[in-house]
């Protein structure tokens, strides 16, 4: 079984657009969308949920007001700020160590769990789909991250699948982490705008750290001929793989707007020619892994 | 005043529109807490100053006093330690630095030591006073290094801090105890889908808000009949213009290639310290 | 060799549960004898680090192999410590299953 994870670094350079297109494009798999913290995936590929199970991850210390001493030796351990004056935990600071718990001389803090978000596995017309939405202010969004991903190991064993197509969130940090860590293949999509390149160049060195081979997709690359030059000379150098390149197309926006998968909105022609060869490149790289 | 730009997904134009209100204005601070890709710097163009290193403490095992009794791997809620044979494992990207096994080894034998979880950058460019903290690659830790971009505020003058994308912690930490909050979106599902996560957020935290609607297309419906219905107010539109996206592309911000973006940005501030009642 | 099986169950015959962090058991099992023990994995209801929870749990047994489906980093880096050989196969199968067709293979 082999995961393909989609990233981008800079958040908004066509990770998921590119996601729901490569679902209709292909066969034997699982979709699984990890931009927990914000996922939209599924307003394309449209599942129908079969089971929905709550996210627990993280607790939070409740002082008991009534027993409280004031003796102020919470406040003093809590590295996070997470206790008031008036001796409330605030929920958002509280990162659930259990210090104050553990201090406490009269036992008047307890611990409570909290739902962090939610995830369901779903069916759609392209397969079986594993999303997650994350509870707004959380953390632990890693965590959510590596359950969605095992949770589509899982189906794809159950059904005989043999691939599964990650849509990763932006950025570097945590769920990044977790999106891309064992994966077979990474497709990063970028942008030839100055801060397109910037982030190009730490989400590619992730994926150096995490040992995961790296194939990049400029996409609007005529927005600037120039920019995307530079990129692909930075990527001649890294020796990694510019897989496509994807024109600026106000098409592209309005399938978005109309809520269908660009190769299949009759619209446009162009582009989704583009993208499914795109999809015979990057799936004939990922065979041969 | 603390103005706080964020939105629920990344590439709408936080940052566009955190610069170009930092660029407009006078007396201004920026402030970049998106701190795994920052970028106002690639439009701000600042003179570093100065260079931070940014640590956490981790726990480390002095092994002379040490038995293996594995009460630091039972105490710690973050699976941080594992207790093995005759090694004490510490995980430093699980751990939260909360101090809990170095104050409970029976032992004492746990002690701490700093290690660098990203950098803080500090100068000025174009007039804005400038910062930005960059978290370092393979670190989890975005919401402290957050918290300590934000301790280089200056109250003196009118600040305005750059979210990360998204509605989890560190952005939240970006968000917190500002005066006014602008959610960017895009008039599109995904723009919609995620300002609804952002308006969420923003409510949860306590700060006043309204929306930027970048990439308009001029009626963008879709945003403005959830806004209307949910009473909340449209501050300012950005046309989708390739011009505008072919300038971004190339590190240019609105205000330096079109003069009356300064007044566009002057007005939506106004509008701001009006609400807020300033 | 004591062979430790990350199961759905309490038993023999039940499934293996693939995620070494999270799975609800660990049945430990004696390949000579067959004579088994589960033992509740504390990485399951962990808020994090399960992985590194789990891993203590086969600590405190004497465990040679650990058959599971699969193992992040983390957990890696205990079971390398442990000096526990870790198969990322056994997926699919009951705990019997697993262990049988581990110690055919060898």
């Amino acid at each position: 079984m082999k995961e393909l994870v989609i990233v981008s670094g800079k958040g908004g350079t066509g990770k998921t657009t590119l996601a729901a297109s490569f679902a209709a494009l292909s066969n034997d798999k699982v979709m699984a969308d990890c931009d927990v913290d914000a996922a939209d995936l599924h307003l394309l590929l449209k599942p129908n949920i079969l089971k929905t199970e709550k996210f627990i991850s993280s607790q939070v210390a409740v002082i008991d007001q009534e027993s409280c001493l004031a003796c102020d030796i919470c406040r003093n351990v809590c590295r996070f700020d997470a206790i008031s004056e008036d001796y409330v935990v605030n929920p958002m600071d509280c990162e659930g160590c259990r210090f104050c718990e553990r201090m406490c001389p009269i036992e008047a803090i307890h611990m409570e769990k909290q739902e962090n978000g939610r995830w369901h596995i779903a069916e759609t017309e392209f397969g079986p789909m594993v999303f997650a939405q994350l509870g707004v202010a959380e953390e632990n969004s890693g965590q959510l991250v590596s359950l969605v991903r095992k949770e589509a190991q899982k189906l794809a064993k159950e059904n005989n699948l043999n691939y599964i197509i990650i849509d990763g969130p932006p950025g570097v940090g945590c769920p990044v982490n977790s999106a891309i860590t064992g994966a077979q293949l990474a497709v990063i999509v970028t942008e030839p705008t100055m801060s397109g390149i910037h982030d190009l160049m730490r989400i590619l060195e992730l994926t150096r750290q995490f040992r995961v081979p790296a194939l990049v997709i400029v996409n609007k690359f005529d927005l600037n001929l120039e920019n995307t030059k530079e990129i692909k000379s930075y990527c001649q150098k890294q020796q990694v793989e510019v897989v496509g390149e994807i024109p600026f197309d106000p098409g592209v926006i309005e399938a978005l707007k109309a809520g269908e998968i660009l190769v299949r909105f009759s619209g446009d022609g162009k582009v989704s020619e583009i993208v499914a060869d795109i999809w015979k490149r990057v799936f004939n790289r990922l065979q041969l892994i | 005043m603390v103005i706080s730009v964020a939105s629920g997904k990344g590439g709408t134009g936080k940052t566009t529109i955190a610069v170009n209100l930092a660029l407009a204005l006078s007396n201004t601070q920026y402030l970049d807490c998106d701190v795994e890709e920052p970028n106002g710097h690639i439009f701000l163009k600042p003179d570093i100053t100065k260079r931070v290193s940014v640590t956490l403490p981790y726990p480390r095992v002095n092994y002379d006093k040490c038995d293996f009794c594995g009460d630091c791997a039972k105490i710690c809620e973050y699976g941080a330690i594992a207790v093995v044979k005759n090694q004490v494992l510490i995980f430093d990207d699980l751990c939260h630095s909360c101090g809990s096994c170095v104050m409970l080894c029976p032992q004492k034998a746990i002690y701490e030591v700093p290690q660098e979880i990203g950098i803080i950058e500090i100068g000025e460019g174009k007039g804005v006073l400038f910062a930005h903290g960059i978290l370092k690659l393979g670190s989890t830790r975005a919401h402290p290094l957050v918290q300590e971009v934000k301790k280089y505020s200056d109250v003196s003058k009118t600040i305005i801090i750059d979210a990360p994308p998204g509605t989890s912690c560190p952005v939240v930490e970006a968000v917190k105890n500002a005066d006014f909050c602008l959610l960017v979106t895009e008039p599109t599902p995904f723009g919609l889908n995620d300002l609804k996560l952002a308006v969420e957020m923003t409510r949860e935290i306590g700060v006043p808000f309204g929306i930027v609607i970048n990439r308009s297309d001029g009626k963008d419906s879709i945003i403005f009949d959830y806004a209307r219905a949910e009473n909340i107010p449209i501050l300012l539109k950005i046309p989708m213009e390739r011009e505008i996206a072919e300038a971004y592309s190339r590190g240019i911000s609105l205000v330096e290639s079109d003069d009356n973006y300064r007044e566009v940005f002057r007005k939506l501030f106004a509008d701001i310290q009006g609400r807020v009642g300033l | 060799m004591n062979i430790a099986v990350s199961a759905a169950g309490d038993s023999l015959d039940d499934q293996v549960d693939g995620r070494f962090g999270r799975c609800p058991f660990f049945v430990f099992v004696e390949s000579e004898s067959m004579a088994y023990k589960a033992v509740p994995n504390p990485g399951a209801g962990a808020m994090g680090g399960a992985a590194t929870k789990a891993a203590q749990v086969l600590a405190e047994s004497n465990v040679d192999i650990v058959l599971t489906g699969s193992v992040g980093p983390n957990a890696e880096r205990s079971l390398n410590a442990l000096g526990v050989e870790v198969v990322t196969d056994a997926s699919g199968t009951t705990v019997r299953e697993a262990v049988s067709n581990f110690l055919d293979k060898k």
